[in-house]
């Protein structure tokens, strides 16, 4: 069984409680044991995860969530595997391994606790954080629009894009069972309120706004990208998209039913390379 | 008998090609064998040349004097003709007055079989020269063009006529065929070695001159089952093959200075994590992007301290072909013994150069693995970082031990993984790491070779691929009755000291002799040792030294 452990550093209040809560509630439902499921994550607060629950973790670099969990996709098929960090670490500093790993569409689930703020080092814009919103280094407010992780996922082709709000728990709880039995790379970004520094992306805020997706076709590609530009007054949660294609591993053929860790190198084998260069 | 023999020409024409042909025969007749490429950062024209050196004794270098050169334009006559042995032959398209000059009309021969074989001519004609026979290098032909059968037969025909329009220089000294030799670049038996100690995945981002590595270990993935991922940057590529570690399989990256760079952060977190990994560093020079085909050893203070903070490492510098196989294998089982990232300093001199030696002896490798025997742990009594005597903690991967699951962290953390801030927990957890050195230190550090008399007024030092010029160098030095002997690092750090200690005499010069501007290595043996050295031979054109060179650079600066 997943269980939470007792002490955390969030702050009392933390978005992050709920989300682990979801996540610990989805993985026993799921009826997955612990040692079979790897967490891969980055740096920052909700990259602690793996601390605050008993599964296996990797608490990597900052941005590098995402390529620790491709080497494990090839060692291992049998684990498991979750991409977890917040906005600036999936978004930004990781920027350009989420864009090439939608193009792998390997079989993990990727949660981003987007606060659309950075809260370990207390404040600064994330890649989300509203454009015009001050902090104490963007003194005249966000100079750059705000990234779209739902529309970024859908044009990069992803197979599964879902958003969720750490308010609705139980939706979250599905929309991760959801993902987990999903064949290829599922995103869920989910927006979750920093108590301490994000004083425009409240609880408040996001309850007023969020509405779930009802009797939205999710094989409906276009009308799910044009559903993503919805923010503002009114914020879809719910799965966009989702789509069965050939996952990272379909098309490595070299690779067999048995995973590499299981198996042994033979040296009379590697012996025989030899031949091409007598 | 030792000839040298310069292929040059524009990029595009061929001229590996002819060199790999060429060499390979060479090889199959017997000889021994020594080709260096020297390119150009670009696809198409420039200039660019390829040294094939031969014999009938060991070559350990490439050499500057040359006995032939086959020019494919008029600019590797002007640039090379300065090193051309007073006997020595140019074979070219070109009508030149000098005696030296032998004109052979390529094109024209082979517009009438295949007028895309040119070069066939151009090997054809300098097995004459040399006296040899075409039977090997039809084989080689037709290993070559497996794949374009139909070529075969024009490849022949065009062999035979460029055999035929020339005549016989000089005959070359017989040999016996040898099967138990291999004839193998410095990058592919990196890439052997790696495959031999049993890698299931390799990741990396192309940058020259270490792509020869991962192009050696993807040519074998399929055959093998094991994985090559060209990653998006190298910051992805190591933090994949860290992942892929983690979950239990042996990985390795590789790439060059510039790369090593973008990966240091990496190194680091193998270090805290203890998560075994073996990275191959082949040098070019730098900073940034500098000469980027070209050969330097810049990056061995780099490799020394990459990374912030404080952690194991190990850096190894293969000296030669032989060399790089056995070094990269023995990097596996210390990366795992000791949960260590390992460093395989090579460089693009060695990386790119073809060597006849000595097959691999398979018989004393062993792959050792050092995981935790399942028998001995379960949840209750398993901690990752458990604090040990030696330093090391029994390592498992996640899904090895029933019930337990297994947790890395970049940040300081306590026996089981979890982050910790006490100032008792991290000093503990710091030894622990550092204690891993000292083990590995008298376990298993090599010794540096010593090559040369036992009585020496000089004594040079070498590291890395400089180890075969300077072998050459001492022969050299010898025959004029100077009295010199040469110590090869191999690994380099943590440095190894006896050998050094017991040679650095008070009446023994030391000469230290780098690829580098700075004399890094001097730097490393001052900190740690206290040896001065008496002179430093040092280059950093790009190029790699030769023999003559050095040879002459000690007659002019040393003595």
């Amino acid at each position: 069984m997943f269980e939470e452990t007792d002490n955390t550093a969030w702050c009392p209040g933390c978005g992050n409680f709920p989300l682990r809560t979801a996540l610990k509630d989805a993985l026993n439902e799921l009826d997955l044991k612990p040692e079979k499921v790897a967490m891969f994550t980055g740096i920052g607060q909700a990259a602690k995860m793996p601390h605050y629950l008993n599964i296996n973790g990797f608490n990597g670099l900052h941005g590098r969530s995402f390529p620790p969990a491709i080497g494990m996709r090839i060692a291992n098929q049998k684990m498991k595997v979750i991409v977890e960090s917040g906005d600036g670490c999936s978004y930004g500093e990781g920027g350009n391994h989420i864009l090439h790993n939608i193009r792998r569409n390997p079989d993990l689930v990727h949660l981003v606790h987007d606060n659309q703020i950075y809260g370990l080092t207390k404040g600064q814009a994330s890649p989300t954080t509203e454009a015009g919103y001050t902090t104490k280094v963007q003194t005249n407010g966000v100079n750059a629009e705000p990234l779209n992780p739902v529309k970024f996922a859908l044009s990069m082709g992803a197979s599964f894009v879902a958003r969720a709000f750490v308010g609705n728990r139980e939706h979250l709880a599905n929309l991760i069972k959801e993902a987990m039995n999903h064949r290829g790379y599922a995103l869920i970004d989910i927006l979750q309120p920093c108590v301490t520094f994000n004083k425009l992306n409240t609880y408040k805020w996001y309850s007023k706004r969020v509405s779930k997706l009802d009797n939205h076709d999710s094989s409906d590609y276009y009308k799910a990208l044009k559903l993503s530009e919805k923010w503002g007054d009114e914020i879809p949660i719910g799965v966009f998209y989702k789509e069965e294609k050939e996952i990272f591993r379909d098309r490595l053929s070299q690779l067999d039913e048995t995973p590499l860790v299981e198996k042994k190198t033979d040296l009379n084998e590697m012996r025989s390379l030899m031949k091409e260069f007598k | 008998m030792k000839k040298n023999i310069l292929i040059g020409g524009e990029a595009g024409q061929g001229l590996q090609t002819i060199a790999s042909i060429l060499g390979k025969t060479l090889f199959r007749e017997g000889y021994e064998v020594f080709t260096t490429k020297n390119y150009m950062s670009r696809v198409r024209g420039g200039h660019n040349f390829i040294k094939v050196r031969f014999g009938n004794e060991e070559i350990t270098a490439s050499s500057k004097k040359l006995d032939l050169i086959v020019a494919l334009n008029q600019e590797t006559i002007d640039k090379h003709q300065e090193d051309l042995k007073e006997e020595g032959k140019i074979l070219s398209e070109k009508e030149h007055e000098e005696n030296q000059n032998i004109k052979i009309n390529a094109a024209e021969i082979a517009a009438d079989i295949n007028p895309k074989g040119k070069n066939t001519v151009f090997i054809g004609a300098v097995l004459k020269l040399f006296g040899l026979e075409l039977d090997k290098c039809k084989e080689v032909i037709n290993e070559n063009f497996s794949k374009k059968k139909e070529v075969i037969q024009d490849n022949y025909e065009l062999l035979k006529a460029g055999y035929e329009s020339v005549e016989i220089t000089e005959e070359c000294v017989e040999v016996e065929e040898n099967d138990e030799r291999i004839y193998i670049d410095g990058n592919t038996a990196i890439g052997y070695g790696a495959v031999s100690a049993g890698i299931k995945y390799y990741s990396a981002y192309p940058m020259s001159p270490s792509t020869g590595i991962m192009n050696y270990v993807a040519s074998k993935q399929e055959d093998l089952g094991i994985v090559v991922e060209q990653a998006e940057d190298e910051i992805a590529a190591i933090n994949m093959a860290l992942g892929a570690s983690y979950g239990g399989i042996r990985t390795m990256t590789g790439t060059s200075g510039g790369g090593l760079a973008l990966m240091s952060e990496a190194v680091g977190l193998a270090g805290i994590t203890e998560t075994p990994l073996v990275i191959a560093e082949v040098q070019r020079p730098g900073p940034a992007t500098g000469l980027p085909t070209r050969t330097e050893q810049g990056d061995l203070l780099f490799a020394v301290h990459v990374s912030q903070g404080e952690f194991p490492l190990m850096v190894m510098a293969p000296k030669d072909q032989k060399d790089a196989f056995y070094q990269t294998f023995r990097a596996h089982n210390i990366a795992e013994k000791y949960q260590i990232p390992v460093v395989i300093l090579s460089d693009q001199y060695l990386g790119d150069a073809t060597a006849s030696i000595e097959e691999y002896d398979f018989s004393d490798l062993e792959i050792k693995r050092n995981l935790v025997n399942k028998k001995n742990y379960d949840s209750k009594n398993y901690n990752r970082y458990e604090i040990t005597e030696d330093g090391i903690s029994p390592r498992a991967y996640p899904g090895l031990l029933d019930g337990e699951t297994i947790l890395a962290d970049s940040d300081e953390h306590d026996k089981h993984g979890y982050i910790v801030e006490d100032a008792d927990k991290r000093v503990e957890m710091a030894d622990k790491r550092m204690k891993k050195l000292d083990k590995l230190i008298d376990e298993d550090l090599l010794e540096p070779e010593y090559y040369g008399k036992d009585e020496i007024d000089y004594l040079f030092l070498s590291w890395g691929s400089t180890s075969g010029v300077l072998k050459e160098t001492i022969d050299l030095l010898q025959k004029d009755g100077i009295k010199a002997g040469l110590l090869s690092f191999n690994d380099v750090w943590p440095l190894p000291e006896d050998k050094l200690k017991k040679l650095a005499a008070d009446n023994v010069k030391i000469i230290d002799v780098e690829n580098n501007s700075t004399a890094q290595f001097a730097k490393l043996i001052r900190a740690e040792t206290g040896i001065e050295v008496d002179n430093k031979i040092l280059k950093y054109d790009g190029r790699p030294f030769t023999a003559d060179e050095v040879y002459n650079r000690f007659k002019s600066e040393v003595k």
